[in-house]
């Protein structure tokens, strides 16, 4: 950690990659449903550097969220995980007490809805500067002159006026504001950012997602931005990584998710949107429900019952993740499919396009 | 609240602003909502409060100065309670007994809700074994009645009150505990206090400064029927003679003196001391139910 250099390991016994900001590494969780450990996320290996902005995307479920709460240590009761979370090269799971604490605010969360995250009954001005005065020891008087500033920052010029009011007479998009200037305020190195704007309005959405873009940006953080939106994704993230089931099933440079996904999935996904440009009597949809961690079978790809590329080799064996020109993907068809994939919806196989332009 | 030294700049905050609160509604607004019976309990505990404080400079007779010769006579002129069993102005007795009856209750109130509240909120924060333990350990408790555990203690640490507020406060402390454990497990569960987790926040910080005072409401209801039980039984206690010891006023002490009174045809002086717990004890439940409603549990 850059604010406990001091305190962390002498380099000699550095581990490997500790340039890195955060690794994520094979990591399992699994949680206690009805009386049976199931698992909500399955190898999971992701690494952030500093500075650069890595996209989770996945539907409802599979995980992404579970992720972020894993490297904020806010996993729930009974949670057991394995595998290895690294922020500069130290084992995250291993801090305690005031390590962890100090951790913690090396590492902002911005959630998703800010309106259950912020306590009722403290102001705005208590609750921004909390973690600066007892964690950091910074003054009062000096702590709110700070936030004023950060507030400034987010676009709230009346900044003293809104840390005596109390949340309820903020708007959602004015207290996400508060929230990510909240989260900055302690000068962290890593921004878990899980779905910062569904709960806000479109226009809303947009200004905040440049606010948190350009502050980013600016002050070199690394961030882990979680949505469902696979297009928002691509425009402020350098990388981004496809969740399905609880595993990552593709990551890849943004640039590149789009115009030549390594993944069936990804594929589909990008498929099912609509498009400005075009007439579409009928969305792409695909086929069958998104699996839930838990359900999806371990010696089986989790996709195959419903990819339209399937073959018996999928139902066979569980892929591994295959790396492919500077992307990872969990298929194992990923070098044979590449380039029919990204030749839109239009280009997929004509067994299972067929029905559904037949529906339309 | 710390607050007032972290904004330089008040000026936009009155006091009648912080008083309202996060709600909105003030500590008169929360009273009206309350009801008539909640604001006329309201003012009658407000009166017993003020004799509570000001009674023994009230009296207008020496309470402990017994002349024999006045024993059982009735309201006079200057006397507007008559005298009691050995003389002495019972208005007078009753007001300078206001602070012991109503002290008492209070301390076992103050005692009980403080361990109640924290070992709920340690229970809620640790949950599992932690948990376990305390749920278990205020089960036990909760055997002993509460007036038993005060007769016991008096029995062993000798009469007075101290003794049985202690004991009382030890007795009354898992009703209190159970009852906030749940609002306080509730509270644990809530995404701010994830939030203030993960932003590095200490443990007993989130738990004083953010989880208790959203159980305010639910501390304060369950404070103030606490505190008509506590009455009743601290009367009772002294009634026995193992609390304020007699000649000191109090109005346990004087219904126990003059209950002889009553069978002679003289049951003013008791009937008094019995009016005026009976009538604080009504007034604090009648409160506490109404604010415990109004807290929506």
């Amino acid at each position: 950690m850059t604010g406990a250099g001091q305190a962390a390991p002498p380099a000699e016994a550095r581990p490997p990659g500790a340039g890195r900001l955060l690794e994520v590494e094979r990591l399992t969780v699994r949680l206690r449903v009805e009386g049976v450990r199931r698992a909500v996320l399955r190898d999971v290996s992701l690494a952030i550097a500093p500075g650069e902005a890595v996209g989770l995307v996945g539907e409802s479920g599979s995980g992404k969220s579970m992720t972020a709460r894993a490297i904020g240590r806010l996993l729930p009761d009974g949670a057991q995980a394995e595998g290895t979370i690294r922020f500069h090269g130290q084992d995250v799971a291993a801090l305690s007490g005031s390590d962890l604490r100090r951790y913690r605010s090396q590492v902002a969360l911005i959630f998703q809805d800010p309106r259950a995250h912020t306590n009722p009954v403290r102001r705005i001005g208590d609750f921004m500067t909390e973690a600066l005065r007892t964690n950091l020891g910074v003054p009062p008087g000096e702590a709110a002159r700070r936030a004023v500033d950060m507030l400034a920052q987010v676009g709230i010029d009346d900044g003293a006026r809104r840390l005596r009011q109390y949340p309820h007479q903020l708007s959602g998009g004015l207290l996400q504001r508060v929230m990510i200037a909240t989260a900055l305020l302690t000068e962290p190195r890593l921004l878990l950012a899980d779905e910062p704007t569904t709960a806000l309005d479109v226009t809303t959405q947009a200004e905040v997602m440049a606010i948190l873009d350009e502050l980013r940006r600016e002050l070199h953080l690394g961030m882990l931005f979680i949505t469902h939106d696979l297009e928002l994704a691509a425009a402020i993230c350098d990388r981004t990584a496809v969740m399905y089931a609880g595993q990552i099933v593709e990551v890849r440079s943004s640039a590149m998710l789009h115009s030549d996904p390594l993944h069936p999935y990804t594929a589909a996904l990008a498929g099912a949107r609509p498009d400005i440009s075009r007439t579409a009597a009928r969305l792409r949809a695909i086929p069958g429900r998104p699996l839930s961690a838990f359900e999806a079978p371990d010696d089986q790809c989790a996709f195959a019952p419903r990819c339209a590329h399937a073959q018996d080799a999928c139902w066979e064996a569980a892929p591994d993740l295959v790396e492919l020109d500077g992307g990872v993907s969990r298929c194992r068809r990923a070098a044979t499919l590449r380039g029919r994939l990204a030749a839109g919806p239009e280009a997929a196989e004509p067994e299972t396009a067929e029905p559904e332009a037949a529906d339309a | 609240m710390s607050t007032a030294a972290l904004m330089p700049d008040q000026a936009g905050t009155t006091w009648r602003e912080r008083l309202r609160g996060p709600g909105g509604r003030g500590v008169l607004g929360r009273l009206q909502s309350t009801g008539p019976a909640g604001i006329a309990s309201a003012c009658v505990i407000a009166v017993a409060t003020f004799a509570a404080v000001f009674g023994t400079l009230l009296a207008p007779y020496n309470p402990v100065l017994a002349n024999l010769s006045l024993a059982w006579v009735g309201p006079t002129g200057g006397h507007l309670l008559g005298y009691d069993v050995e003389g002495r102005d019972v208005l007078s007795r009753l007001l300078a007994g206001a602070p012991t009856s109503m002290l008492g209750p209070l301390a076992v109130v103050v005692l009980s809700m403080t361990a109640g509240t924290l070992l709920a909120i340690a229970a809620a924060w640790r949950r599992g074994a932690v948990d376990a333990v305390i749920s278990s350990g205020l089960d036990i408790v909760f055997a002993f009645p509460g007036i038993l555990l005060a007769v016991l203690a008096t029995a062993v640490f000798g009469a007075g009150l101290p003794a049985a507020t202690i004991a009382l406060s030890i007795a009354y402390t898992p009703y209190v505990a159970r009852v906030l454990r749940g609002a306080a497990l509730k509270e644990r569960s809530q995404a701010y206090v994830a939030a203030l987790e993960v932003q590095g926040v200490s443990a007993p910080r989130i738990c004083l400064r953010h989880i208790v005072p959203n159980m305010l409401p639910l501390i304060i209801a369950q404070a103030t029927i606490m505190f008509g039980w506590a009455m009743v039984d601290l009367a009772a206690i002294s009634f026995l003679g193992l609390g304020v010891q007699p000649p000191s006023p109090n109005w346990g002490v004087m219904i126990s003196e003059n209950q002889a009174g009553i069978m002679q045809g003289y049951p003013l002086p008791a009937l008094t001391a019995g009016i005026c717990i009976v009538v604080v004890v009504v007034a604090f439940n009648v409160l506490g139910e109404r604010l415990l409603a109004e807290a929506g549990q």
